[in-house]
């Protein structure tokens, strides 16, 4: 890549640092150059997003059909897999499987519930019903 | 507190961490390319069945923690590493650490990063970061991804040194012992070292997966992804791909271009011409990296998606893999001398 080739399409990192990417000059040498951003990574990026909106929508509904408990949706939300969330949670894996039930997921006492809360940030009665702050999400 | 130290960004974080840690005590030499080269940083796998954000893991550089490892060990400095399971532990040793003027290294979460834009911030635990200070409640960070140094107060600290899932940092800090010299010979012959292991990750592991057989591999795949995912998983993988590739401090072109500009360093060590030539050829790999990389943005943006256009996308792979194979082959037949 030439240096006057590096692009520069702002991308929202690039709001906040610009990136370091190796370039050449006229004579080949390398040297650094300063990035705002590529278009073909903000798509890249885009798409991510995208897929993790639909992701979060498919989970909002699972939870309101009654085929899923509300950790789903805040699993999804928090860009987590059971994996993740039982690391964060210290649940084991098959406990969290259970917990996305919703049978399961009612009879839960506080306290387990409460771990939960911690970690996606959110108070245990929103957990709960699946609301922020109350209010329906 | 604060220890007289000079932030300095760099295209990746490993990378600059090394650069920067070495400088503070005292080893100027050591560039970002050089750091990378000598630590064989460049590298390719694909683990399809070890997933990240539902999407196959595709990395173009060896493992995290490598590169200033092997940098330091070429370079005969001695280093320290801790990682910690209590919370209260980790903390107080790096407080002692600072008290005692090291700056450090830390292996971070970027998912609770908050100088980080929101959109980059996935579950992702191989980041990694300098601390140089302490004003009160606030730890003085130099990220070397960002143009300015940054603080973040200790909870903030705690909780992306404590960020759990694959590749948990478990507070992990690092920092070279203060002391060493290093000598020019020293370089030239981890220069030699360095390039003579990346020639065997990328050339002689055994395993279809890896180095320029994992490329080939990939390609391959990528072919099938049509049929065997749907248009839309497969366009989520390419996206992926392109963000492995160009979105992590990479330098651009999956770190081709880093590690061409470290063979033109090297020359300066050892003027032997066929570095230079061999830099090129890795710029023509970033070049056609990148190619790739616009082949696959018209799949996952949706404007081309047919069967062709997967089969033009996988031979760009099939392509660069020949020409890094060629590339390695010529490193591995230098006459050192």
């Amino acid at each position: 890549m030439k240096k006057e080739d590096v692009p520069q399409d702002q991308s929202s990192l690039g709001k906040i640092t610009k990136e370091v990417c190796y370039a050449t000059d006229n004579s080949g040498k390398y040297v650094t150059e300063l990035s705002k951003g590529w278009d073909i990574k903000i798509t890249a990026l885009d798409v991510a997003w995208q897929d993790i909106e639909e992701r979060v929508n498919t989970a909002r509904q699972k939870v309101l059909n009654g085929e899923a408990s509300p950790l789903l949706f805040f699993m999804e939300r928090g860009l987590m897999d059971i994996g993740i969330l039982a690391r964060y949670t210290g649940f084991w894996k098959w406990q969290i499987k259970r917990h996305l039930r919703p049978d399961i997921f009612r009879a839960l006492p506080d306290k387990k519930l409460q771990r939960y809360a911690d970690v996606f940030n959110v108070p245990v009665d929103d957990l709960k019903n699946m609301t922020e702050n109350g209010d329906q999400i | 507190m604060e220890i007289k130290f000079e932030h300095l960004q760099s295209a990746h974080c490993e990378n600059g961490v090394t650069r920067s840690l070495l400088r503070n005590i005292g080893i100027h030499q050591i560039t970002e390319p050089l750091a990378f080269g000598i630590g064989s940083g460049l590298f390719f796998v694909y683990l399809p069945f070890l997933k990240i954000n539902n999407g196959p893991v595709i990395a173009f550089r060896t493992l995290p923690g490598q590169i200033f490892k092997r940098t330091c060990a070429a370079l005969g400095i001695e280093v320290v590493r801790k990682k910690f399971s209590s919370k209260e532990n980790a903390q107080q040793f790096l407080d002692e650490c600072l008290d005692a003027g090291h700056p450090v290294g830390c292996q971070v979460g970027v998912y609770y990063l908050p100088y980080f834009p929101k959109e980059y911030r996935f579950h992702f635990n191989a980041h990694n970061l300098i601390v140089y200070g302490k004003e009160n409640d606030k730890y003085l960070i130099s990220d070397p991804v960002m143009e300015n140094a940054v603080t973040l107060n200790s909870y903030e600290l705690e909780r992306v040194r404590f960020a759990k899932g694959k590749l948990a940092p478990r507070g992990q800090i690092y920092y070279p012992k203060a002391g060493a010299v290093v000598t020019v010979d020293q370089i030239k012959k981890a220069i030699m070292m360095g390039i003579k292991k990346n020639v065997h990750s990328m050339l002689h592991i055994p395993l279809p997966i890896v180095g320029i057989r994992g490329i080939r591999y990939t390609g391959n795949k990528i072919k099938n992804w049509r049929d065997k995912l749907g248009i839309k998983q497969a366009g989520l993988y390419l996206a992926q791909l392109v963000r492995m590739q160009e979105e992590i401090g990479t330098g651009g072109g999956g770190f081709r271009y880093i590690y061409g500009a470290f063979l033109q360093e090297a020359y300066c060590y050892h003027p032997i011409d066929e570095l230079m030539k061999i830099s090129k050829i890795f710029t023509n790999a970033g070049d056609l990296w990148r190619t790739a990389a616009v082949q696959a943005a018209g799949i996952y943006k949706g404007r081309i998606g047919s069967q062709e256009d997967f089969n033009m996308m996988g031979d760009y792979l099939i392509e660069i893999a020949e020409i890094e194979r060629q590339a390695f082959v010529a490193l591995s037949k230098i006459n050192w001398t």
